[in-house]
């Protein structure tokens, strides 16, 4: 028997059975849609994670205070040196033992009421110096950036994020209005670029000198030298130089800090490339679960589909004999009860990828849990579900058509 | 058509053949020993008691089975020791097998049931296979029968479509194992006078299982078993065709 009667022969059987068809292919349907949707949102939330983690430029590195161990919280701290300071900061812009820094910003933080005549909002805002923007790959809207000047006369000067500066004036310009933060009145010197989608979102963020941050609206005390910051962010001079501008922040640093050979860091030097590699490996594991998943449903359907071309065959062993007389070889048999299981198991992975792109299609987009579900439908994955789906057919297949094949043509005449 | 005097052609020669069904340590032997010829355009009745090999026969002739011991050479080829392939390849180009009950796929419409031995033997594409399907039920008289399925057809019509699906790769012999076993009396008189006309017109070898004794004298020569022995070979000198519809059940 030719590829095509196989195939047609193998349709009318499956078809002439269509709700038992449906039914034991539904277990394969399940698997490969769920299959497919999951891994278009995870794909979904990679890409468009390292997509904002790449417009952010893969030579900026964070540096945070802390130690990567725990030992400090046990024995109280040591001293001060598990915080980072502005003098720190500036430290790094050592052209001598920092050569590879291109640029420094550190930055603290603060939070408080902002009011603008009868308007009053909440705000968390940022103390910076002017290299914060390039640091941070911002750009001005409207007005000026936060300069040094500002820093050095602890100016009380702002800089808004476009959504607060649409919060609190609308959609006026408010360069050279007031507004209070933390009962202080500040002069708004300008409005930055609006960033949606990326993975620091500024706009709801007020910049103002780092200096005023400190002593103005979180009133410390110290020197200029030893203001707290809460990060600083380092551009390399290039790409290329990440990991010797690492080496540069991680050697001044500990001199700075005092820290002996046997000492671990008091400090976290973060890269781009580490987050980036930190989120492929939760992808990773992400991938290993649902191909368990997968494997799991796939394996359930597959029995499935065994035990009914098990009863199929037994209910058919009549049609296997007249089949058998008129002339059908052995291997005749065979192929065609190894096609019918493929052909539901194929059908059954071509429906669950044409549910699961529709699971990923239409739910991309969708909020759950205020969170925006992103999908990216791959090709190359339904393709492996499809293929997988005809080994599950052929391996689960073969033993009943392998005893369909083994039939005795008298006998199987002779079952009623 | 009578028969020519020239050197008859053998379809059939079984020498010595037994065949032994082992149940536990009990052994039936369904076949003892047969020694038997049938030629070319022969009409053969096989009769006896139930149960002393005549289906057992007509399976090995059928090359459905193969026997213990003996040679069973079909048209000159010695079929006794063939591969289970090499003789499902037998049946599909030498023969023809006409069942008791009919052993029509169900779900499957009259022409698709004939086609079937084509679909197993190459070469034959659609168009092909349809025309000789449409040929054969033309033959047997279902021209307006084509896409019936089993179910809407009587015993009768079922039986024509059976040998019709014997018919389409138009073998020399036809077998056929009770063929009116479950027919009444016009259906099986219908299906006899087929037969005949299968073996005067067309100079088919025809082997008939039957029960009934009218059926046997329709035939040209009576092979009668008892115990899986030949008791008795004889020809009958005039066939009697069954008269249909005379004694109606
Ligand atoms: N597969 C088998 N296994 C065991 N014994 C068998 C088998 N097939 C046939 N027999 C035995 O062989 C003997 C001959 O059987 P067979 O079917 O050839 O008889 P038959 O002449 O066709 O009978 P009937 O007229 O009832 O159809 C019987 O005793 C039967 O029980
Ligand atoms: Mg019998």
């Amino acid at each position: 028997m030719n590829a095509a009667l196989l195939l047609s022969t193998a349709l009318a059987s499956v078809s002439a059975n269509k709700l038992r068809a449906s039914l034991t292919l539904l277990g394969i349907v399940i698997g490969v849609s769920s299959v497919i949707a999951m891994m278009a949102v995870g794909r979904g939330a990679q890409v468009s994670v390292t997509s904002r983690i790449s417009d952010l430029g893969t030579d900026l590195i964070t540096v945070r205070p802390g130690a990567q161990a725990l030992r400090f919280a046990f024995f109280g701290g040591g001293g001060n040196s598990d915080v980072l300071s502005l003098g720190d900061a500036l430290s790094l812009k050592d052209e001598v033992f920092a050569p590879d820094v291109h640029l420094v910003a550190p930055e603290n933080s603060f939070s408080g009421s902002a009011v603008v005549g009868s308007e009053n909002t909440f705000v968390s805002g940022v103390g910076v110096t002017a290299e914060y923007l390039e640091a941070r790959n911002l750009n001005m809207e409207y007005g000026r950036n936060i300069s040094n000047v500002d820093v050095e006369n602890v100016s009380l000067v702002a800089v808004l994020g476009s959504e607060i500066s649409e919060t609190l004036f609308a959609q006026q310009n408010p360069v050279g209005a007031t507004m209070k933060i933390s009962g202080r009145e500040f002069t708004i010197v300008g409005v930055m670029e609006s960033q949606e989608g990326t993975i620091f979102n500024p706009d709801n963020s007020v910049l103002v000198p780092i200096t005023t941050a400190y002593y103005r609206i979180n009133n410390g005390k110290g020197l200029f030298d030893s203001i707290s910051v809460s990060s600083i962010n380092v551009l390399a001079s290039s790409e290329n130089t990440v990991d010797d501008a690492r080496l540069d922040i991680s050697t001044v640093l500990r001199l700075r800090h005092e820290l002996g050979a046997e000492d671990e860091d008091d400090f976290l030097i973060t890269t781009q490339q580490d987050t980036i590699e930190t989120l492929e490996g939760t992808q990773g594991t992400f991938v290993i679960l649902l191909g368990s998943i997968a494997g799991i449903s796939l394996l359930v359907g597959g029995i499935g589909v065994m035990n009914i071309m098990l009863v199929s065959v037994t209910e058919r062993t009549r049609e296997i004999g007249i089949r058998r007389a008129v002339g059908a070889k052995r291997r005749d048999i065979l192929f065609q009860f190894v096609t019918e299981a493929i052909l539901m198991t194929f059908a059954g992975g071509l429906l669950g990828v044409l549910v699961g792109w529709a699971i990923a299609y239409f739910g991309n987009g969708a909020t759950v849990d205020g969170d925006i579900i992103e999908t990216v439908i791959e090709t190359h994955i339904a393709a492996i579900a499809l293929a997988v789906s005809v080994a599950v057919g052929l391996f689960f297949g073969i033993y009943p058509a392998v005893r369909a094949a083994s039939l005795n043509p008298i006998e199987a005449l002779r079952h009623e | 058509m009578t028969s020519t005097p020239t050197a008859p052609t053998p379809v059939i020669e079984l020498t010595g053949v037994s065949r032994e069904f082992r149940i536990g340590t009990h052994v039936v032997r369904a076949l003892d020993g047969i020694n038997l010829t049938i030629n070319h355009g022969e009409m053969v009745a096989i009769i006896g008691p139930s149960g002393s090999g005549k289906s057992t026969l007509m399976n090995t002739l059928g090359c459905l089975d193969q026997p213990t011991s003996g040679s069973f050479v079909l048209n000159g080829q010695d079929v006794s020791d063939l591969s289970d392939n090499q003789l499902a390849e037998t049946r599909s180009k030498q023969l023809g097998f006409v069942f008791q009950s009919y052993n029509l796929l169900p779900r499957e419409t009259a022409i698709s049931n004939v086609e079937l031995p084509l679909k197993y033997s190459g070469g034959y594409s659609g168009k092909d296979r349809r025309s000789a399907a449409q040929t054969a039920l033309d033959r047997v008289g279902l021209s307006e029968r084509y896409d019936h399925r089993p179910m809407q057809m009587s015993g009768g019509e079922q039986q024509r479509v059976g040998i019709a699906r014997a018919l389409v790769k138009n073998p020399e012999l036809i077998l056929a194992d009770e063929p009116t076993g479950n027919l009444d009396t016009k259906s099986s008189a219908e299906v006899i006078e087929m037969l005949r006309s299968l073996n005067e017109d067309d100079g088919k070898t025809i082997v008939v299982v039957t029960h009934d004794p009218e059926v046997a004298e329709a035939m040209k020569r009576i092979i009668a078993f008892r115990d899986g022995r030949i008791v008795e070979d004889r020809a009958v000198s005039h066939p009697i065709p069954i008269s249909a519809g005379e004694s109606e059940q």
